[in-house]
């Protein structure tokens, strides 16, 4: 579904994109690990049409997206900060977005599955960050777009709201969508994730589910191996101060 | 429907609603307003009005255009991740915005004349209205401009605040400083070129040979007339002010077109 060949990518030469190569295909969600400044949001950026890359390509189902606006027809996308127009209320933009996609999109399920109804006349100044949120959920999937990109989906969603996200992301994965996430919560990438996308200085590192990159860290717990592949100095730092907070209890629960 | 006019439509609706776009239209509605009713008649109090709209129309365009474009950044990132050429986007954004702030200034003054204008005043209006809707395009496309340039909001604001006081009297300061220094030789040519590569004083010219007290201007008067009366003139400085618009809107656009968000 999406092929990413080669792609480079500097800002005022400082380069951000070392020549990635991915390939992502359908039904399927891929997580994008990375530590800051890694590259994550310029990949997804390019994808998006947002940022050019210097060199290399990207294909979404087989079509060259340089030069190319009617390819995002394709995608739903919610960004990490939602911030709309402030004197539209809610209706409007649906309206908005709808007209500008030219596709009638249901929302009406959607905003009851996030208890929107009564917000539906109001300006959008007035909601509150977590309601804007879900207006941007709502955004990215009332046009049932066969690739959805959530940058850090779970910011200002209040625990239930997270948790319905969760499901809508599962059940569209299962209706064969192609699903990248970016986040730093690590439980969210065990429970959704069907492939860690790791990228590191620019390149990726690593490609492949989660017991994979476990495996290759010879660790148990997802945290300590991302830990291990972005700073394995500091992670060794880390480790010998356990293990020795861990000699001494042992040593005092023998005393005792 | 055409996307930008979509764009368009939107970009009205939101910005006429906001705050500033009420607070400019009563300002007109008032300030007009009252130095109307406290003068024997339109045609009289002409120069003020002209005075206050060539001070207030750049100010208020440039600073809401710079304002709205810092404001809808992390929108606008949403709608270029929608099915949309960018240059439909950004051309929509600033039909929307220049388009609303003229409709609240011209619906000030309008409303005015309305209530204590009369017939033989109609000229005059027409021509005040049309050098504040352009002044209005100039400097949102200026404002524009400057946003997509200048990631900082502050260095963005610095330097559209700037622009603005260099149009408005830092320009005036150095064409009198050249007149001066240069008196001894005939500077009519000079004189009016300069006037052309300055949108603000081309709109107090365009507007003031108008008046009956152009006749008072003098000498400058009398060489102004003789370019900005012809049609020659009126069609030169026309262009000019149309290429005031075009050339920042145009810098915009392709910059914010090819640029990495």
């Amino acid at each position: 579904m999406i092929r990413i060949e080669n792609v480079e990518k500097s800002f005022r030469k400082l380069p951000v994109l070392k020549g990635v190569e991915v390939e992502m295909e359908k039904g399927k969600i891929y997580a994008f690990l990375g530590p800051n400044g890694s590259g994550k949001t310029t990949l997804l950026k390019s994808i998006l049409g947002l940022v050019k890359p210097d060199k290399g390509a990207i294909y979404i189902a087989g079509q060259d997206i340089q030069k190319n606006w009617e390819y995002r027809r394709r995608i739903g996308y919610m960004p990490q900060i939602a911030h709309f127009p402030e004197n539209l209320n809610v209706e409007e933009l649906f309206r908005m977005i709808r007209d500008i996609r030219e596709m009638k999109g249901d929302n009406e399920e959607l905003v009851k599955y996030f208890q929107l109804e009564k917000h539906l006349k109001s300006p959008l100044k007035t909601l509150s960050g977590g309601m804007k949120q879900k207006v941007n959920a709502i955004l990215a999937l009332m046009f049932d777009p066969e690739i959805l990109i959530f940058d850090e989906p779970s910011t200002g969603l209040d625990p239930v709201s997270h948790l319905k996200l969760k499901q809508l992301i599962l059940r569209e994965r299962d209706r064969g969508k192609t699903i990248l996430i970016t986040t730093h919560i690590l439980s969210e990438v065990g429970e959704l994730a069907d492939e860690i996308i790791f990228l590191l200085d620019g390149k990726i590192f690593f490609q492949g589910t989660t017991e994979e990159l476990l495996a290759s860290q010879e660790e148990k717990n997802l945290e300590r191996a991302i830990a291990k592949i972005t700073d394995r100095e500091e992670f060794e730092k880390l480790a010998k101060r356990e293990q020795h907070t861990s000699a001494v209890s042992r040593l005092f629960h023998w005393v005792a | 429907m055409n996307n930008s006019l979509k764009i368009i439509k939107y970009t009205f609706y939101d910005t006429l609603r906001s705050w500033w776009a009420i607070l400019y239209f009563m300002f007109f509605l008032l300030v007009t307003g009252g130095l109307l009713y406290f003068s024997a008649g339109f045609t009289h109090s002409v120069a003020s009005i002209l005075n206050i709209i060539l001070f207030i129309v750049p100010l208020v365009s440039i600073v809401f255009g710079i304002m709205y474009y810092y404001n809808s950044r992390e929108f606008a990132l949403l709608l270029m991740a929608q099915p949309l050429r960018r240059r439909q986007l950004f051309l929509g954004q600033y039909l929307g915005l220049a388009g609303s702030l003229s409709l609240s200034f011209l619906a000030g003054i309008g409303l005015v004349f309305l209530l204590f204008g009369s017939m033989e005043a109609i000229g005059l209006l027409l021509m005040l209205m049309f050098a504040g809707t352009v002044l209005s395009f100039i400097f949102t496309a200026v404002a524009l401009w400057v946003g997509v340039q200048y990631e900082d909001r502050t260095k963005g604001f610095g330097i559209a605040i700037l622009i603005w006081l260099f149009a408005l009297v830092i320009y005036d300061g150095l064409f009198l400083a050249f007149l001066f220094v240069f008196e001894e030789y005939p500077l009519e040519k000079a004189a009016t070129g300069f006037s052309i590569l300055n949108p603000v004083d081309l709109a107090r010219i365009m507007v003031m040979l108008r008046l009956e007290s152009a006749a008072l201007l003098g000498f400058t008067g009398a060489v102004f007339n003789k370019f900005f009366g012809t049609v020659s003139g009126i069609a030169v400085s026309g262009f000019a002010m149309l290429l005031w618009v075009f050339l920042p809107l145009q810098s915009f656009l392709r910059k914010a077109g090819n640029k990495d968000f």
